[in-house]
């Protein structure tokens, strides 16, 4: 077992993996009386690229949801950069540097490309209204830092040629793409993505793996993903949770997880009797 | 040229004029639903409020006189001071600020994710608060509102026009300041919109609110300050509307002609909401002059109302509106 140490850990090709970064402790979640977690505990550290799975209606979601704010636990508790997480609504979260994408993408689909990536950066903007109206300046000034760190990153992920392009007229597959440079544009310290690959096609995919791989082999971004697609989670990730039906039934590198038992049963199903 | 051309020229731009107050009130509407998918019903009542507000305050007046006098057996009407206009407009804003803030925190923040039609009745029920409340606070007289814009006929205009045609047209300087103003809040508003971090954001909640919330817009700060802004707009309309005819409950009658206005021009465009408000001012006055004398006249209460109707027919989204497409 890859027992996390409070040093952290060095990865087969050879990163070393961090402090913790996000610890959740015994989070339970219920929608009036159906459990959609029963008390998961796990942690995300730094540096390392974390993945959630689980057959359908797991609640892999759900906990993605948990960790950014847009669902309260019941019980349990969120540890972030080694302090308890107050309750936070969302935006709160997101601003603390939660940056996430969604399942079936949210993107602003009647802005351009630029803009929707521009939407990223702005809590980094500080100046007020009164500053932009009638202090070109700074604004102008704060405005072309941020642009920078924009362009860097539809550098980044090869979306140069669709810049000024309204998001409605994009495939779904580009569109997933946006959605990642817009999460990315923040800067984040914890990177959520919910299902990066659905719905891709093969090249799509290899597409999206490779991003995910080079955001945190370039800039070090700690991920956590669910996926469905076991292929691609085993070939991306650094350490796996394994959820069904709300519970977790394993916890570890691919390979331990490969090698589950219980995992095994609920992913091939097995004969009771 | 024949005189009835001319004139119909004069009654062309008086039109316009007019359209432009139309189209004031129904820009309103359309920062409220394109922020939130309210439809906001109360728009019109907030421009009574506001213009109610800036008169109370700008004379002096003492906020719920009748109530205090009538429990107190007291007979206070004014503080006995004259605040000049700027003065008063910045301190109405103040409390269109609030009522936002109010608006939200006591109303929709307890009717989040309900069905629109709840929102509207919410609505509903916020305009005739609203109008009571204004009654109750200022007295429900009919009062004279003057912050010094110019009215009266714009003799430049009458000479030119005498000069050219032989016929001086009548053209009032309050409504040639009514439209320079609202020309200039338009551009405000889409400057705003487009190159501010508040207006991206503002058009991020107004696009998908998952999506805002994921890159830390807080909703609710949106809301109030798209209420507010909607306040401003409301109270510059309550300004041209109340300096033309007096502040008086009836103006959130008019204010309702806002609804064919959006009807035309899509609820949730801003050009839509000008153009949309000159077609209805232009097109009420013109067909007033041309065809009102032939079938009795007063067609300015209607027209207005099948215009739309017919519009929906035909063009349901509006002239500028988003084209509703459901994939199936």
């Amino acid at each position: 077992m890859l027992d996390a140490t409070d040093e952290g850990y060095v990865t087969s090709d050879g990163r070393k993996i961090g402090d913790v970064l996000m610890e959740m402790k015994n989070i339970t979640l219920r929608f009036g009386g159906v459990k959609a977690i029963t008390d998961i505990s796990f942690d995300i550290r730094q540096g390392e690229i974390r993945a959630i799975i689980g057959p359908n209606g797991a609640g892999k979601s759900s906990m993605l949801n948990v960790i950014s704010g847009f669902y309260v636990p019941q019980e349990g508790e969120v540890w972030y950069k080694g302090q308890k997480r107050p309750q936070m609504k969302p935006f709160q979260v997101a601003q603390l540097g939660i940056a996430r994408t969604f399942q079936n993408i949210a993107l602003f689909e009647g802005m351009t490309v630029l803009d929707n990536v521009m939407t990223g950066r702005l809590n980094y903007m500080k100046t007020n209204l009164f500053q932009q109206a009638l202090w070109k300046g700074k604004a102008e000034e704060e405005e072309t830092k941020n642009r920078e760190v924009v362009e860097k990153v539809i550098d980044f992920l090869e979306i140069q040629s669709i810049r000024k392009t309204p998001v409605s007229r994009l495939p779904y597959g580009l569109k997933k793409r946006v959605e990642l440079a817009r999460a990315l544009a923040a800067e984040p310290s914890l990177l959520l993505l919910d299902e990066p690959m659905a719905g891709m096609n093969v090249e799509e995919k290899e597409d999206m793996s490779r991003f995910v791989l080079d955001v945190n082999d370039e800039f070090g971004t700690t991920i956590a993903l669910i996926e469905h697609d076991m292929g691609v989670v085993m070939d991306l990730s650094d350490r796996v949770v394994v959820m069904d039906y709300g519970k977790k039934i394993g916890d570890g590198t691919p390979d331990e997880i490969r090698n589950n038992q219980a995992v095994i049963d609920a992913y091939l199903g097995v004969a009771h009797d | 040229m024949p005189d009835q051309l001319i004139f119909a020229m004069e009654v062309f731009l008086n039109g316009l004029m007019a359209g432009v107050l139309y189209a004031l009130v129904a820009l309103g509407f359309v920062l409220i639903y394109k922020a939130s998918g309210i439809f906001n019903y109360s728009q019109g009542v907030m421009a009574l409020f506001a213009a109610l507000t800036l008169v109370g305050i700008m004379e002096g007046r003492v906020p719920f006189a009748h109530l205090i006098n009538a429990t107190f057996g007291t007979e206070i009407h004014h503080f006995g001071w004259h605040l000049p206009a700027l003065a008063a407009i910045l301190l109405t804003m103040g409390v269109m600020v609030v009522l936002a803030w109010a608006v939200n925190k006591l109303i929709f923040n307890h009717l989040v994710n309900q069905e629109p039609i709840i929102l509207f009745m919410a609505t509903i029920g916020l305009a005739y608060f609203m109008e009571g409340f204004g009654d109750v606070m200022w007295g429900a007289d009919i009062k004279k509102l003057d912050v010094g814009l110019p009215q009266g006929i714009n003799t430049a205009i009458d000479e030119i026009t005498y000069g050219w045609f032989g016929y001086g047209f009548f053209i009032d300087n309050l409504d040639i300041v009514a439209t320079i103003i609202a020309a200039l809040l338009v551009i405000a508003l889409v400057m705003f919109s487009q190159y501010t971090k508040q207006g991206r954001a503002m058009r991020a909640v107004a696009d998908d609110h998952q999506a805002a919330l994921s890159v830390g817009i807080s909703l609710n700060f949106i809301w109030i300050m798209v209420w507010s802004l909607a306040g401003f707009v409301a109270l510059v309309a309550g300004i041209m509307w109340g300096t033309k005819m007096g502040v008086q409950f009836s103006l959130s009658l008019i204010a309702l002609k806002a609804l064919p206005v959006l009807m035309l021009g899509g609820f949730t465009s801003i050009p839509g909401a000008i153009v949309g408000g000159l077609i209805i001012g232009v097109g009420e006055k013109l067909f007033e002059f041309a065809i009102g004398p032939m079938i009795g006249g007063a067609t300015e209460n209607w027209f207005a109302y099948v215009l739309a109707l017919i519009f929906l027919v035909f063009r349901p989204q509006g002239l500028f509106g988003e084209k509703i497409i459901e994939r199936v």
